[in-house]
């Protein structure tokens, strides 16, 4: 427990443990799948698998941005990079993800103008302020981030700037959630379900999952408090034989959503038929591109992108780990070939990546669990 | 990627009303507040900011739960990091008028 006692109120952290202590079925096994790569951080940062009982096992799902990027879509966004003419910027997350022909980071040293912004609006003002550039912002991100997007779009036309391109690879988390839930190798009791996602789209979104599926999902914060509490619940509902969806984290997420970003979303993008995750695969209508009324913004428009398909390197078992299939420690690469210093899939970049999470703050304390 | 940043609202741009000057922690960067409802947020109020656009409303007591719990997650100094980052002003009138 190093790094809970940091937090509020250990006490009642100490209680709710306790409580979970006295719920769960000693006889039974419970997979629970975190879906934000915010709470994969939180988990291993506050070292939650230690205080939770051993019979609960925490499943990392797919919400990290640049962890379900395909190495394609990074390839694709690079060559944008290659015109002479183009300033490409992304965000910081973005700058270290290996691409076939390197980094963005690396890119840059070897000369292409690629740039770190901290918000699309400062990829809109670099094209603001060089009239004879095209800037094109690869953007990233789920629900969080595409509303932003869209308003940065939306503020591009407003101005009228013409060499302001967007290369869109929002993605939308409840397909993905449908597909885990579809996969054969997968067995998930229930979900914790993202909390700064939900913000945006509220819990609705969640409920075929109860309803078509009979699994619990609960909305929860970040905090070890609110993780444990989120388990509690699902465990509550799974012993009651209950399916729905609730919100434990009341105090940042309307069961509604945040309207006037959805709004945005639905004024700028529509869903495409497809798009490739990586690990997943190819899944229908899970990511979002820019509706033809915003060609004109639209990076996969303005350039040739050709639409690569590249398989993870060679050893590497991202796509395994990714589905919970596979532990990160259990992957060939792990802490030798593949280390935060350098990565050699997309989950030992971000911090919100389970490889990363798994190197950082538990590759000493940890056993290496036999493969299932 | 997805760190929600807590500040607190002390001015509006007059010619862009969807643009207010937010105070992190001392630091003072422009924040696009067109995510929310117009009329949703007053000098004063709190909102958690992501990638230079407020996500949403919040109170104050939830406001020092955010900055506490970015200190525990040791993404605190990234959080700064990251507004101090913000060069944007959506038009140099408006960020004269956010400046005053």
């Amino acid at each position: 427990m190093k790094y809970v006692d940091e937090f509020r109120d250990p006490e009642l952290i100490s209680g709710v443990l306790r409580e979970l202590g006295r719920t769960v079925d000693p006889a039974r096994r419970y997979r629970i799948m975190e879906v934000c790569g915010g709470h994969t951080h939180s988990i291993y940062r506050h070292g939650l698998r230690d205080v939770l009982p051993a019979n609960i096992e925490l499943v990392h799902g797919p919400g990290c941005p640049v962890c379900v990027l395909p190495t394609g879509r990074v390839d694709d966004g690079l060559t944008i990079a290659d015109h002479d003419d183009v300033i490409l910027t992304c965000f910081g997350d973005m700058m270290r993800v290996p691409g076939t022909r390197g980094t963005p980071l690396e890119l840059k040293a070897r000369g292409a103008d690629i740039r770190m912004v901290y918000s699309p609006l400062d990829a809109l003002r670099i094209a603001i302020e060089h009239p004879a550039k095209r800037v094109c912002f690869f953007a990233i991100g789920f629900e969080t981030t595409a509303p932003s997007t869209a308003l940065t779009i939306l503020r591009a036309q407003a101005e009228g700037v013409t060499n302001f391109s967007v290369f869109s690879n929002h993605v939308t988390i409840v397909p993905a959630m449908r597909a885990i839930l579809d996969s054969p190798d997968m067995r998930i009791d229930g979900f914790v379900g993202p909390g700064h996602v939900s913000s945006i789209t509220g819990c609705r979104p969640y409920e075929f999952i109860a309803r078509d599926y009979g699994k619990p999902v609960v909305v929860a914060g970040f905090e070890p408090l609110d993780i444990i509490e989120a388990i509690l619940m699902i465990l509550r509902q799974l012993h009651a034989g209950e399916a729905r969806v609730e919100n434990q984290y009341k105090r940042i997420v309307p069961w509604d959503g945040n309207l006037p970003a959805l709004r945005a979303l639905a004024r700028v993008f529509e869903l495409r038929p497809y798009f490739e995750w990586r690990g997943l695969g190819f899944i229908s209508q899970s990511a979002l591109a820019l509706k033809s009324e915003f060609a004109g913004f639209d990076a996969e428009r303005l350039f040739d992108v050709a639409g690569l398909r590249v398989t993870d390197p060679r050893g590497a078992q991202c796509g395994e780990v990714l589905k919970g299939v596979l532990k990160p420690p259990q992957c060939k690469l792990f802490g030798t070939e593949c280390n935060p210093e350098h990565p050699v899939g997309a989950l030992m970049v971000s911090s919100e990546g389970a490889c990363a999470a798994h190197y950082r703050y538990s590759l000493h304390a940890q056993e290496v669990p036999a493969a299932p | 990627m997805c760190l929600a940043i807590p500040g607190q609202i002390v001015a509006f741009s007059a010619e862009l009303p969807f643009m207010a000057r937010v105070d992190v922690g001392g630091v003072q960067r422009n924040v696009n507040v067109g995510l929310l409802e117009e009329g949703e947020v007053k000098t004063g109020d709190w909102v958690l900011i992501h990638v230079g656009f407020a996500l949403s409303k919040i109170d104050e007591a939830e406001a020092q739960n955010q900055l506490r719990m970015l200190r525990a997650m040791g993404e605190d100094a990234l959080a700064l990091e990251e507004v101090l980052g913000y060069r944007f002003a959506e038009t140099a009138a408006g960020a004269d008028e956010i400046r005053r």
